[in-house]
This record gives C-alpha cells, sequence and structure tokens, in this order.
C-alpha cells in the first residue's frame, strides 16, 4: 500500500497515476489481462481462429461452429461449478474438491432415471425434469454432507471433501449397477448440444440462465454480504445475529445445486457416462477459476464475475492449446506453464510493485519536466 | 547531535495517499530516560515508530542513532534491531509453546546446533538481572501476559538495544503486573537504556516518565518536562483545545444520573452460562445507565455476554418490558431491542475485509433478514449519516474497516448499534485502547442516549470512568456478584473496598 512520494504535491498534480493504480489493483485486471492477452496471441498468429461459420451437424441442421463458439459452450460446466465454488470458498476459506466426482454421481442418477434402470433406452422413461430435480437434491444432499462436515465438525475443507473425492466415483458406478447407461433419445441430448431450430448449443444458454439467476440472488438476498462476513469473522457474524454454521452450509448444498447442473450437461452431450473420466480434474480447473479470478482462496470477500471470467479464461487457453495441437497428454504443462505466470501476477505482493513501479516512473518524469 | 542523546530525529514526513501522516516531525530520546509519545489516535504515534523501526519507509527527515556517523539508513525492522533498536507491541508476538529462554534466543543462534545449556544459563541470568519471576526452561504460554510481555523486554535488551520501544504495553495486564513491568523499565532507565513509552493511561505516564513529546495531527506539538505539564495541560494540548475534561463530563452526567422511576426494561432472574459465572440477578430501567465493575476476569463481561445470548445461556429468566422472553442466540437479543459492543473489538466486533458501510449497517441487515437486502443507496445513506453524526474518520465509507484506526473502528461498531435503534445498549470496554478524545465522545454519546430513553450497560477497567457514566454498579468478584452500589456509595474508595472483598 505504501506509496512513497518524494513531494506531496505531485501527487496532488497527478491524477493520472492514480488511474493506472487504480486499473491494477482492480480484482477483474488479471483475468481481463489474461484474456486480452490470448485474443491478441491468437489475431496475431492466426486471425481465423475467431471465425464464426455455420455448419450442418450430425443431425442436418445449420448450427454456428467456431473456436469461439466452442470456448463459450465447453466452458458452460466450468463456469457453473466456479460460481459455487466461489461461496463455498468465501465462507469457509477452503474449497470442495469432490465437485468432479459429485458431477459424476450426479450424471449417474439422472441417466438411471431417464433409463428406468436399463442398460439402453431410446426413450425417456421418466420427464426430464424431473430426473434433473432428482439428481439436484441428490447432490443438494451430498453438498449437506460436506457443508455439515465442515461447518458443524470444523474439518478443514480440503479433508472433509476428500471422502466424496475419493468414494463419489465409486457411489456414481454402483447407482447403475457397475452398467454403463445410454440414452438415446434425441431429446435428452438438447441440454448437451443444440435444440431443434437454434444455431446456438444449449449450454451456452443454461450457463447464461446460472449466471442471470446468481445476479439475482446477489441483488436480491443478503446472501453475498453474509457469505463474505462469516467468511472474514465468524465470531463478529455470530455476535450480529447471524449463524455462522447455517451459512457454511448454505454454500455447500448451493455448490451441489450447481455441481447437479453441471453433471447433467456433461451427460447429455453424449448421452452416456464413463464414471472414472466424466469431469475428471475439473476440480482444479474450478479452483483454478476462483483463484484467477482474483479472490482469495482463505475465503471472505469475493468477486463471482472474476470467477466466472477465469473460468473462460481457463477453457480458452485450453482451446487454444488444442487449436495448435498439443497433444492432450503434454496439454496440463503448457496449461501449468501459463497458470503460475497468471497466478504470480495476481498475487498482491506482485501486482502494488507492479503499480508502484509505473507510478514511480511517472513521478519521476514529472519533476524532471518540473525542472 | 546532542551528548546525552541516544537517538535523535529531525524532519520527518510521511505521506500516505491522501493524508500527510508526519509533517516535520522532531524527536528526542535521552539516554535514561521513559519518554512518553501522546497523541490521540491519528495523530502519527504508530507511524512515527514505524518509520522508526524500519516498518514505513519515511519520506523525508533524518534518523541520527548514537554510535552511527551521519544519517542512520533503516529500511527494515531488522536494520533498527542491528542500530539498537527494539520494539516490544501491544500484542505479544512470541511463540507461546516454546520455552522462555527459547524465546529469548530465537533467531540469534549461530551456527546450526545450539548450546541449551548456554542458552538456558544465559537467559536465566538475564531474567535475575531484571528480576521477572520465570524460569527459562517454563514455557511461555503458561506464564502470565505480563510476564510473557517482561520476557519480551528480557529479548529486548538483551540485544544490547539502546532505544526500546514499547507500544502499549500495559493494556492487557492488571494493575499489580502494570507495577511490575514500571519496575522493569526503572531498572533499565537506570542502566541507560532509552524507553519509548506509548499509552493511552495518562496515569501511568505520571507515574513512570520523566518527558512527554505530544504529536497532533501528524506534527508536533512539543516536548515537555513532566513536571511542566499537568494532566489538564496534556490532555489540551493533545486535543488541540482548552478542556477540563473530568468536569465536561460529570456536569453533563449530573441531570440523568439517577432515573429510579423508569419501568425495567430487563430483568433477568437466576441468569447463568456456560461460561463458568455463578447466576445472577440483574436489571435495569428504561433510561438508565448502569456497569458492571470488578477485575479482569471476575466476570463482568461473561455477565453481559449471557444477557445477549453470546455464551450458551444454561438457566434463569429473562423478562423484556415485564415479558418473559427466551435469548438463547444473539439474534434472539437483538430482536428484543438489545445490543451488544463486545470487549474484542478485533477478534468479535469488526469484519476487516469489509467496507466501513458495510460493517455500519449488518447488524440492521441481519435484523431485516436474509430476504430483504438494504439498499446500496439506503446503505450509503446510513453509513454517511453515522460517519457524520460519530465524525468517524475514514477516507470514505467503501474503505475497509481494520485500516481504520482503534478508536474510529469502535466508533463504527457503535453506529452498527445505534442504527438498530436499540431500546437496551451492552458496551463492554468501549472505551480501551482508544484515545482520549474518542473516550469522551463515546462516554458522552453514552450518556446522551440514556436522556433519550435508551438503556445502557457500560463496563470499563478505568473506574473514573464509570464513575462518570453510570448511575449503579453491580460489583463482580470471581465470578460472581457480590454487591451493587449506587447514590452515595459510588465513590471511587467505597467500590474498590467492594472489588476487594474486605468487611461488608
Amino acid at each position: 500500500m505504501m506509496t512513497p512520494v518524494k513531494n506531496p504535491e505531485i501527487k496532488v498534480k497527478q491524477p493520472g497515476e492514480s488511474f493506472f493504480k487504480r486499473l491494477v489493483r482492480q480484482q477483474l485486471f488479471i483475468p481481463f489481462a489474461a484474456l486480452a492477452l490470448l485474443v491478441i496471441f491468437n489475431l496475431i498468429a492466426d486471425p481465423s481462429f475467431f471465425a464464426v461459420t455455420i455448419k450442418e451437424n450430425s443431425l442436418g441442421n445449420p448450427v454456428l461452429s467456431g473456436n469461439i463458439i466452442s470456448v463459450l459452450d465447453n466452458a458452460s460446466e466450468l463456469v457453473i461449478l466456479a460460481i459455487g465454488m466461489t461461496l463455498v470458498t468465501a465462507s469457509s476459506g477452503g474449497q470442495d474438491i469432490s465437485v468432479g466426482a459429485t458431477m459424476a454421481i450426479a450424471g449417474s442418477v439422472i441417466l438411471r432415471m431417464v433409463c428406468g434402470g436399463q442398460v439402453t433406452a431410446d426413450t425417456l422413461q421418466m420427464p426430464l425434469f424431473l430426473a434433473v430435480l432428482v439428481g439436484i437434491v441428490v447432490t443438494a444432499l451430498f453438498g449437506a454432507f460436506n457443508g455439515t462436515l465442515v461447518a458443524y465438525f470444523k474439518i478443514q475443507p480440503m479433508v472433509a471433501t476428500l471422502i466424496m473425492f475419493t468414494a463419489g466415483r465409486s457411489i456414481a458406478a454402483w447407482i447403475n449397477n457397475n452398467q454403463l447407461p445410454i440414452m438415446n433419445d434425441i431429446s435428452f441430448k438438447y441440454a448437451g448440444t443444440f435444440l431443434p431450430g437454434i444455431p446456438v448449443p444449449t449450454p451456452i444458454f443454461i450457463t447464461a440462465f446460472v449466471i442471470l439467476l446468481f445476479w439475482l440472488v446477489l441483488k436480491f438476498t443478503t446472501l453475498g454480504l453474509y457469505t463474505q462476513s462469516v467468511g472474514i469473522n465468524a465470531n463478529s457474524s455470530r455476535l450480529n445475529g447471524l449463524d455462522p454454521q447455517k451459512i457454511k452450509l448454505l454454500t455447500y448444498v448451493i455448490l451441489g445445486v450447481c455441481v447437479a447442473v453441471a453433471g447433467f450437461i456433461r451427460v447429455s452431450r453424449s448421452g452416456s457416462i464413463n464414471y472414472s473420466r466424466i469431469a475428471e480434474n475439473i476440480e482444479m480447473d474450478a479452483i483454478l477459476a476462483v483463484a484467477l479470478g482474483g479472490n482469495a482462496l482463505s475465503g471472505g470477500k469475493f468477486n463471482i464475475y472474476g470467477s466466472i471470467l477465469g473460468a473462460y479464461v481457463i477453457q480458452f487457453l485450453t482451446t487454444t492449446l488444442y487449436k495448435y495441437e498439443v497433444p492432450s497428454t503434454a496439454l496440463p504443462a503448457y496449461k501449468a506453464v501459463v497458470v503460475i505466470l497468471l497466478v504470480v501476477l495476481s498475487a498482491p505482493v506482485v501486482r502494488s510493485k507492479m503499480a508502484n513501479l509505473r507510478f514511480r516512473a511517472k513521478a519521476g518524469s514529472t519533476a524532471k519536466e518540473a525542472k | 547531535m546532542r551528548k546525552d542523546a541516544v537517538l535523535e530525529m529531525h524532519g520527518i514526513c510521511k505521506y500516505f495517499p491522501g493524508v500527510r501522516a508526519l509533517q516535520d516531525v522532531d524527536f528526542t530520546l535521552r539516554k535514561g530516560e521513559i519518554h512518553a509519545l501522546m497523541g490521540e489516535n491519528g495523530a502519527g504515534k504508530s507511524t512515527l515508530i514505524k518509520v522508526l523501526t524500519g516498518v514505513y519507509a519515511k519520506d523525508g527527515g533524518e534518523v541520527h542513532i548514537e554510535g552511527v556517523d551521519g544519517p542512520a539508513v533503516i529500511r527494515s525492522p531488522q536494520d533498527a534491531q542491528n542500530a539498537g533498536i527494539s520494539t516490544v507491541y501491544q500484542e505479544i508476538t512470541l511463540c507461546p509453546n516454546l520455552s522462555v529462554a527459547e524465546n529469548m534466543y530465537i533467531g540469534r543462534t549461530e551456527g546450526a546446533l545450539t548450546s541449551w545449556k548456554k542458552m538456558n544459563q544465559g537467559a536465566g541470568r538475564i531474567l535475575q538481572d531484571l528480576g521477572i519471576p520465570a524460569s527459562p526452561t517454563q514455557q511461555l504460554g503458561s506464564c502470565s501476559i505480563a510476564v510473557q510481555q517482561m520476557v519480551a523486554i528480557a529479548r529486548a535488551v538483551d540485544m544490547e538495544c539502546k532505544v526500546l520501544i514499547l507500544d502499549e504495553p500495559t493494556s492487557s495486564l492488571d494493575e499489580q503486573e502494570v507495577q511490575k513491568l514500571f519496575g522493569l523499565m526503572r531498572s533499565l532507565r537506570k542502566k541507560g537504556v532509552g524507553i519509548i513509552f506509548v499509552t493511552h493511561f495518562l496515569e501511568q505516564v505520571y507515574e513512570v516518565c520523566d518527558r512527554i513529546t505530544v504529536l497532533r495531527d501528524g506534527q508536533l506539538v512539543g516536548e515537555y518536562i513532566i513536571e511542566d505539564l499537568p494532566r489538564v495541560k496534556l490532555v489540551s494540548k493533545m486535543l488541540g483545545k482548552e478542556l477540563d475534561d473530568m468536569a465536561d463530563i460529570k456536569g453533563e452526567s449530573g441531570g440523568v444520573a439517577i432515573s429510579r422511576e423508569g419501568a425495567p426494561v430487563l430483568e433477568a432472574h437466576d441468569l447463568c452460562s456456560n461460561a463458568g459465572i455463578k447466576p445472577f440477578d440483574f436489571s435495569i430501567r428504561k433510561g438508565e445507565v448502569n456497569g458492571f465493575t470488578g477485575l479482569l476476569g471476575s466476570g463482568r463481561s461473561e455477565c453481559v455476554r449471557a444477557i445477549f445470548g453470546a455464551d450458551r445461556v444454561t438457566g434463569g429468566k429473562v423478562k423484556m418490558d415485564g415479558k418473559e422472553v427466551r435469548i438463547k442466540k444473539p439474534l434472539d437479543a437483538m430482536k428484543q431491542g438489545i445490543g451488544y459492543l463486545p470487549e474484542d473489538r478485533k477478534g468479535d466486533g469488526i469484519v476487516g475485509d469489509l467496507s466501513v458501510r458495510e460493517n455500519i449497517i449488518l447488524a440492521y441487515q441481519v435484523m431485516k433478514g436474509f430476504f430483504h437486502p438494504v439498499s446500496r443507496a439506503q446503505a450509503e445513506a446510513f453509513a454517511d449519516d453515522y460517519i457524520k453524526l460519530l465524525e468517524i474518520k475514514t477516507a470514505s465509507a467503501d474503505t475497509p474497516i481494520k485500516s481504520l484506526s482503534g478508536g474510529n473502528q469502535q466508533k463504527c461498531i457503535l453506529a452498527r448499534w445505534l442504527l438498530t435503534d436499540p431500546k437496551y445498549l451492552i458496551l463492554d470496554e468501549p472505551t480501551r485502547g482508544i484515545d482520549i478524545g474518542t473516550k469522551i465522545e463515546i462516554q458522552k454519546l453514552v450518556l446522551r442516549l440514556a436522556e433519550k430513553g435508551t438503556s445502557a450497560t457500560f463496563i470499563s477497567s478505568e473506574i473514573d470512568e464509570m464513575l462518570r457514566t453510570c448511575s449503579r454498579l453491580v460489583v463482580m468478584r470471581d465470578r460472581k456478584a457480590v454487591g451493587e452500589l449506587s447514590g452515595e456509595d459510588l465513590t471511587q474508595a467505597k467500590i474498590m473496598a467492594t472489588i476487594a472483598g474486605g468487611d461488608e
């Protein structure tokens, strides 16, 4: 926070620097800067990256196609998880590492419902919304389980959720008696692919809806204030009439609901499930999205839009790497390099240094001009 | 540099964005003197000390230290230590799970091997020299806070410091412990150490100090020899206006002190909680200000916590306005119109990273409920009102509360409860660790509230503060209410006697 000023008058005369400083200090500066860098890189390397064309999909419908569409589409699950993860992080100062495994559970439950317990089904055996609702209830309960361990038994979030992280995929397989159900009804895949006659992938709409929903929730309830307050100082919060444990539990349940929606999108992309591979390592990307968004992983203040942006940046990066035919086995290594850069740049220490550096340079030059 | 000086600071300047924290401040510390650094919160005491200890880089001025030619360069706390400047902070910064000797030598051993025997012997010698009642092998955490404080000082002394800075060392000590600490300070003075003593307790300044430097609004007011500056003068220098603080408040309190006619707002019978207090009876009338008094740890805080439902209530009955109510958690109490400003401002009061505005509306918001957020515009209006009303010094309502000074944080917490328009306000040590001006403001505010019909319970370690504000005192001893004083019994002597528990 220190700004060495040789002469206080300089500061008064130069509101310009403080603008740059404010910009750098902005929480969304790093994710936006990262996004801008990725865009510029792709513009220079191959502007056709941004081309959006209309192609016919396997059903013969004209749909939009292109890298940008693919980023927006494929980031959907991650964005939805990142929203829930942000709340959990804020309230409990820790992360839920079981979201990938519980996504498998959600997918498994939904498939079992719509297949009616059969291995393959050609028509929906149950109204889709009902199946999704059951999926939401189930993962919300698992969220409540995690939340109870964290809030009432005071177990560190990462340890508490390690249980579901380990057991989740087995539970998912067990739900379907180790069968791999396949749903062939085309209407099941609407949510993961395209609605008839609409050229934009449905997950983009679902994500937009979820973001809108959370915008409304944060605007018309006090969820934001309460989670932050509890995350910063649970004692004070309690003495102001809040129930910190209930609020922590609530955030885990909300994350559970997000997990169900993400799991539904994932299984409805293909109509099938692979318990050990579905949404593998997505928990790490979700946590990364929260961090990239400038949120402290130790909890407290949060900016949900930072996390959302962070999730899109991660997907943008993945898609870019795919585009340059980085083999999928080498992908994590490339990603790691970029992530290290981003995380170091977004560290408060580095950012205040950056802001000061620029500030000093300007202050110096004006001092010379004055002479 | 003067011959007898051990430290001289000239023309020290320090700017923060938008604030001139220090402007051209001079400070001289002589060998073998205890020098009080006085000023209200925000006057620049902490900043000056942080500049001296290398926590902040100064923007102007020079520091000279005895034995160093030319201006000393202090860029980090390590530099300061090497230059012979040691600091002991208000909060103990040692490791409670290590032994006393380990704490004294931590970070100072040479090489990878430690000679435990030598270390313990060395520590034992220093402890004995300074008359500190602790054994080198004892775990630090098992010593009283005062002894821990002294160990921190012993550590500083052993590093052959020429300048010892004590930043609010007495705020968590009781009277006896303070005396022990003063004994230690006096013996260090004899050894020629220059001591800078920062405190809010005026009595202590006059008891132990030789000289006073007063700062106000980042500027030097002056340096005085203690005999030349009577207490009232000191206060007026700190506040920058002529003011007889004692008389001022007493005059006002005369009118409201006794309101025996009002109906009881809250009555508690045999109330007890899991915090280990004996069941107690308590009542307060409309517009009354009363208080709990007693030594630290006597259970006065636990009593008010039980009333507010902050600890788990295990028995007893509570009536609000004559109707029986159940208060099991803070929210129940808040719904009954009770507000509670907790003793531990940092741990239980503020929500550090949230803005001043969010901190002010928090309790009000919780009472309104989850689905009824206070609109941004309304929250801003509330915050601005109270920032003006209580003269909270903050850059803006969006500033995180943790960056405010202690007194201003306390005012925010007060604002938080005033906003809920309480019938009964509990203030547990609202004046601890804050400057004199704010202390007086808070006391006046309590009395003003009482005039308007709000009841209040006021707890303070400083008995004269209680005498000035309360019309009735419940005296606590050993976690039990042992007496109630009002009217003519409210004298310092009588209270002391009841606390001490002589003949009754």
